[in-house]
Order: C-alpha cells, then sequence, then structure tokens
C-alpha cells in the first residue's frame, strides 16, 4: 500500500525481499545500505538471533531524490527465510507494493525455492492480493558457487511467465542494485493515481 | 484485506496536525505520533530531539502486526490498546480505524490514566479524519491515469546516482 503525502509530495513504498533460508535477503540489503550516500539512508534495523539469523525482519529506509517533483521514498524489508517462521512473513507482506525473490542457485536449494515461491503466492493471496498482479523481480543469487543449477532450468522452474531477472552475487554486489532499480521502476509504473 | 493506495491531502493534514496537537497539550507528553499500519510516519508533534522517528513507525507498526497475529491466535480481532513501560520513558500506542496508529510517548510525570483517556479520545477523532478522508478519495474515483506509467531507465538510474 503506497501512501503518498502531498503536503509533502513525497511517495513512499514498501518493497520486500522473499526468498528461502540463507538466500542472501539480507546480504542483499547489507550491501544496498554500504554503497548508498549516508545523506540518502536511514538506520538499518536487523531483528536477528544470536547466530545473525532473521528473527522478524531487517528494515532499510531509503529516501532518494526526487521523481517527476514527487520525492521518492523506497522502504525494503527482508522477511525470515526459516521455514517455520511463516507468521512473521505474513505479516510483512503487509501493504507490500513490490517484491524480490531471491533465489539460491545452488543445486540443493532448487527445491527450497520451489516452495518459498508458492509460500510467498498463498501468503500474499491472504491479503488479497496476487503475484500475478504485483510488481515483483527474480534475483538468481550465488551465481558465483560452483555448483548451480543452469539459468535455463531455474528460469523453468521459477520464472515461467517471464518477470525481470538478475543474475547475482549479493556479497560482491554484482546484480544487487540492478535487482533494485527493476523492482522500484515497477512499484512507480503500478502506482494508481498520482499528480493531482 | 487488500488495502489500496493511502493518499493524504494538505486539509487532511491539518485536521490530524490539530488533534495530536491537542493530544500533546492536553497529556502533557513528550511526543504524539501517527503512523499508518504498514509503517509509514504520517505526522508528529512535540520535541523529540534527534529521535530516529522513521525507525520508531517502522518499529511501531511491526510490534502491532504482531500482536494483532497473537490476538487473533487468542480468538481476538485485535488488542487495541499498547503500553510498554520503561524506567525514564514509556510509550502508549492505540489503533486508529483500520489503518493508522497513535503513539504517545511520556515520561514518568504524566499519569498513565490520563495518557489513556486522551489518546483514546484523539484515536476516535483521527479515525473519523481518516473515514472522510477515504470517503473524498472514493468520490474522486480510484483513477487509472499515473504520472509514472511512461517512467524511463535513465529516471531511475537518475534516483540512485549520488
Amino acid at each position: 500500500m503506497s501512501f503518498i503525502n502531498y503536503a509533502a509530495r513525497e511517495i513512499n513504498c514498501k518493497i520486500v525481499y522473499y526468498g528461502p533460508g540463507l538466500c542472501g535477503k539480507t546480504t542483499n540489503l547489507q550491501y544496498v545500505y554500504a554503497k548508498t550516500n549516508p545523506d540518502l539512508k536511514g538506520k538499518m534495523i536487523s531483528l536477528a538471533t544470536e547466530t545473525e539469523r532473521t528473527l522478524f525482519f531487517d528494515f532499510l529506509p531509503l529516501a532518494l531524490g526526487e521523481i517527476r517533483g514527487f520525492k521518492a521514498r523506497f522502504h525494503l524489508y527482508t522477511v525470515p527465510g526459516q521455514v517455520f517462521y511463516d507468521a512473521s512473513r505474513k505479516l510483512i507482506l503487509k501493504g507490500v507494493d513490490g517484491a524480490v525473490f531471491v533465489a539460491d542457485s545452488q543445486d540443493e536449494r532448487m527445491e527450497a525455492n520451489v516452495e518459498s515461491l508458492e509460500n510467498l503466492q498463498t501468503n500474499l493471496i491472504e491479503h488479497g492480493l496476487n503475484l500475478h498482479e504485483l510488481p515483483w523481480v527474480m534475483q538468481y543469487n550465488k551465481r558465483d558457487l560452483p555448483n548451480v543449477t543452469p539459468l535455463e532450468e531455474m528460469r523453468k522452474q521459477l520464472n515461467p511467465t517471464g518477470v525481470p531477472e538478475f543474475e547475482a552475487c549479493a556479497t560482491t554486489g554484482e546484480g544487487v542494485f540492478e535487482t533494485l532499480k527493476a523492482v522500484a521502476k515497477g512499484v512507480l509504473t503500478n502506482l494508481q493515481k498520482v499528480g493531482a | 484485506m487488500r488495502q489500496t493506495q493511502f493518499d493524504l491531502h494538505k486539509k487532511t493534514f491539518a485536521a490530524i496536525q490539530i488533534v495530536i496537537d491537542e493530544l500533546l497539550d492536553d497529556s502533557g507528553a513528550r511526543g504524539v505520533f501517527v503512523v499508518d499500519r504498514v509503517g509509514q510516519l504520517i505526522s508528529q508533534a512535540g520535541r523529540m530531539g534527534e529521535l530516529d522517528t522513521t525507525s520508531l513507525a517502522t518499529l511501531a507498526a511491526s510490534a502491532i502486526a504482531a500482536t494483532g497475529g497473537l490476538a487473533q491466535i487468542l480468538g481476538e480481532e485485535e488488542f487495541p490498546t499498547h503500553f510498554h513501560q520503561g524506567e525514564r520513558g514509556s510509550l502508549h500506542m492505540t489503533l486508529v480505524g483500520d489503518r493508522g496508529i497513535l503513539i504517545v510517548i511520556f515520561d514518568d510525570k504524566n499519569a498513565l490514566g490520563l495518557v489513556r483517556l486522551r489518546a483514546r479520545k484523539a484515536s476516535a477523532e483521527l479515525a473519523t479524519v481518516f473515514e472522510h478522508a477515504k470517503k473524498e478519495l472514493d468520490v474522486e474515483g480510484p483513477g487509472n491515469r499515473t504520472a509514472f506509467a511512461d517512467v524511463s531507465d535513465e529516471e531511475i538510474d537518475n534516483l540512485f546516482s549520488d
């Protein structure tokens, strides 16, 4: 649910990074945080366990420049990927404007990717949303590892409708901003009515 | 249930500000904030120094969402008020209709009972303001025009450049 403040001429949008446990959602946000001008970012919040696994969410607010007379603010969230945190994942999807699905390219994580994508669709439906209507992009992460599933196979399993997709290595930052820009564009073009 | 885009115009902001300024005066609180259920700050009153209001709004909305989940497990629809007591500062949160959260931050000089009473009254007033804003939006219609439908890659790149 984007929030448009006509008094301050600001657009506020919520983007959620989804995907199976340890796929690199938090690493994506950490890279964006590290590479963003301090004037354009707020404090990054990570509600994590003692072992640095995401417990509830990570949150990174970005206050970017102006676009067509409106200040653009994006709130980036991750969900906890571990299967048993499903109640938390549902809560974080509330009011989502756009999503990034971070897939783990390692062969042995293919089943976890498929389950997580199905879980995203199921949880969106509970909020009256649908993956076919929501702006979202696919990121094939960890492409630098030796045991990756071929891109064609991942595309067939995870992206049959052909949403924008990116190969990435979140630890080095490859593909991270390309992914974020694509989802930001999808969210902005999907806004219902701006400019009154 | 799906919530549509949340648009607030200057008139609505002015009405919200009147309510929270009055609450600040009546309760003697340090700060009053209105945030939406998704965690975006809508308006604020009071002097809170260098407080990180973005984090405050996000964490408050997340706490409300998490306790709302707990409420449903217990067969309750929601918990309409939340109170967190600290040694020096305390936090009182009240739901505002289905869209907002009213947050009052106060210290040990303020009586909780007074804060609770005033916050309840302000919450009802804010719910009316939100409802009125929503009706106006419904009259205008959802529209299908968007100023960003043809946004270019270059414009997006510019957003992310320093």
